[in-house]
């Protein structure tokens, strides 16, 4: 026992560091339940930069920013800093837009689901069960071989493009702020201090490098391997968060009325099932995809890339959910995201490995 | 000794593929290629986990891992 703690000690301090973050972001002003969340913060970005028009969600999230200079910073200094790419590009760009479709039908990233939980929100406990569901589907194809391939060594131009040209971005919001859009109501208009969203961010990519924190790879690797150090970054979230809620009397268990949430129980799990799926055959969560990019994987830039177009894609087709509920269009692009997975899923496993 | 090349492969591969040679012929000795410090760590785990004694060397951006039962 003591020598599991002594090797799964960083995790447990990330994930209560992520879950404390998140409590207190809420405090100082994000959206409810949405401390930090990758899928909504890459989503009021692409608004900010008007990728597309729901003004409600328009906002540069200076927490994304932060947790790619964290993750670069902290990777420069353990000589992790590597340009690495050329493995299915553009299938990681379709995957990553469809993760943002299966995130935004049910309201959040793996993340923001821990989020949700441990604050009681008990729809996220059955997009957690579709998660897990979506895992398994995805882990199957893995024991038979399933990979997208290797990548290759790039140059420090090809690593550090993306992370450098996004920080550049949201210096020049800073600077120049009417280039931007910005939400003046919804959950795009609720935020936290930028200084104080920026250092939290910059806390958790450095802890999220050097832990390997994956919302996916730890139910993944507890399956797979049964290896359970990363799962337990992921318990660490949800024990964070609900001490944290308790603590300031935000804790509120059900499934009505809950902040940015719907009750959709059947399409709450298929929409969580898509990413978890999708997320398996990228190798990792929306959280991990943003830390590999900061450090310099140009196959996660390009999936990063993908979530943004996909969160474009799903507010000008309507196909985002609201505390309404989902749409039509929703549910139909959640089972194009299915097939769009399962054929990715038969193309790229190998029978040589079976 | 037999040798799995993991080079280039992201995590999990580099698990997946050493555990498909272990599950398949259980090898004494077993040298595994890769060229990320995730995997490095992963690998390690893994074969701990299984009873190898597990030796790292790098060269440059590569590693060479030697797992010994």
């Amino acid at each position: 026992m003591k020598n599991w703690f002594s090797r799964n000690w960083k995790i447990l301090v990330t994930g209560l560091v992520i879950g404390a973050a998140a409590v207190w972001l809420t405090a100082l002003g994000n959206p409810g339940n949405m401390g930090f969340c990758i899928a909504c913060f890459l989503r009021d970005t692409s608004g900010a930069l008007g990728l597309h028009g729901a003004g409600t969600v328009q906002y540069f999230r200076p927490e994304i920013v932060g947790i790619l200079a964290g993750a670069a910073v902290a990777a420069i200094a353990a000589k992790e800093f590597k340009g690495r790419g050329g493995s299915s590009p553009a299938l990681r760009f379709l995957l990553g837009g469809f993760v943002m479709v299966g995130a935004l039908m049910f309201l959040g990233c793996p993340l923001r689901m821990v989020i949700r939980i441990g604050g009681g929100d008990l729809n996220a406990l059955v997009g957690l069960v579709g998660f897990i569901a979506g895992i398994l589907v995805g882990v199957v194809f893995l024991k038979k071989g399933f990979t997208l391939g290797r990548a290759y060594r790039q140059g420090a131009a090809e690593a550090a493009a993306f992370p450098l040209a996004y920080i550049l971005l949201f210096v020049l919001s800073l600077a120049a702020p009417a280039l931007f859009k910005l939400s003046t109501e919804g959950p795009g208009s609720l935020r936290a201090a930028w200084a104080a969203a920026l250092l939290a961010g910059l806390v958790v990519g450095v802890l999220c490098q050097r832990s390997r924190m994956c919302m996916v790879g730890g139910i993944r690797n507890a399956v797979l391997f049964q290896d359970f150090g990363l799962v337990a970054g992921f318990v660490a979230v949800i024990v964070a968060v609900l001490v944290g809620n308790a603590a300031l009397g935000k804790l509120a268990f059900g499934f009505a009325d809950q902040p940015v949430a719907h009750t959709d129980g059947l399409w709450n799990f298929l929409g969580m099932a898509l990413v978890g799926w999708a997320s398996v055959l990228l190798g990792g969560c929306p959280l991990r995809q943003l830390v590999l990019a900061g450090q310099g994987d140009s196959d996660s830039a390009v999936t990063v890339l993908g979530m943004m177009a996909g969160a474009a894609f799903c507010h000008n087709f309507g196909l985002a959910s609201s505390a309404a509920g989902p749409t039509a269009n929703g549910k139909v692009a959640v089972i194009v995201g299915f097939v769009v997975a399962l054929i990715i899923s038969l193309l790229y496993t190998r029978r040589s490995n079976s | 000794m037999k040798q799995v090349d993991a080079r280039g492969y992201a995590c999990p591969m580099p698990v997946i593929m050493v555990q498909k040679e272990v599950q398949a012929s259980t090898p004494q000795e077993l040298e595994v290629l890769v060229d990320d410090k995730c995997a490095v760590e992963n690998v390690t785990r893994f074969g701990e986990g299984k009873g190898y004694a597990v030796q790292v060397e790098s060269s440059g951006d590569e590693f060479r891992l030697v797992l010994k039962k």
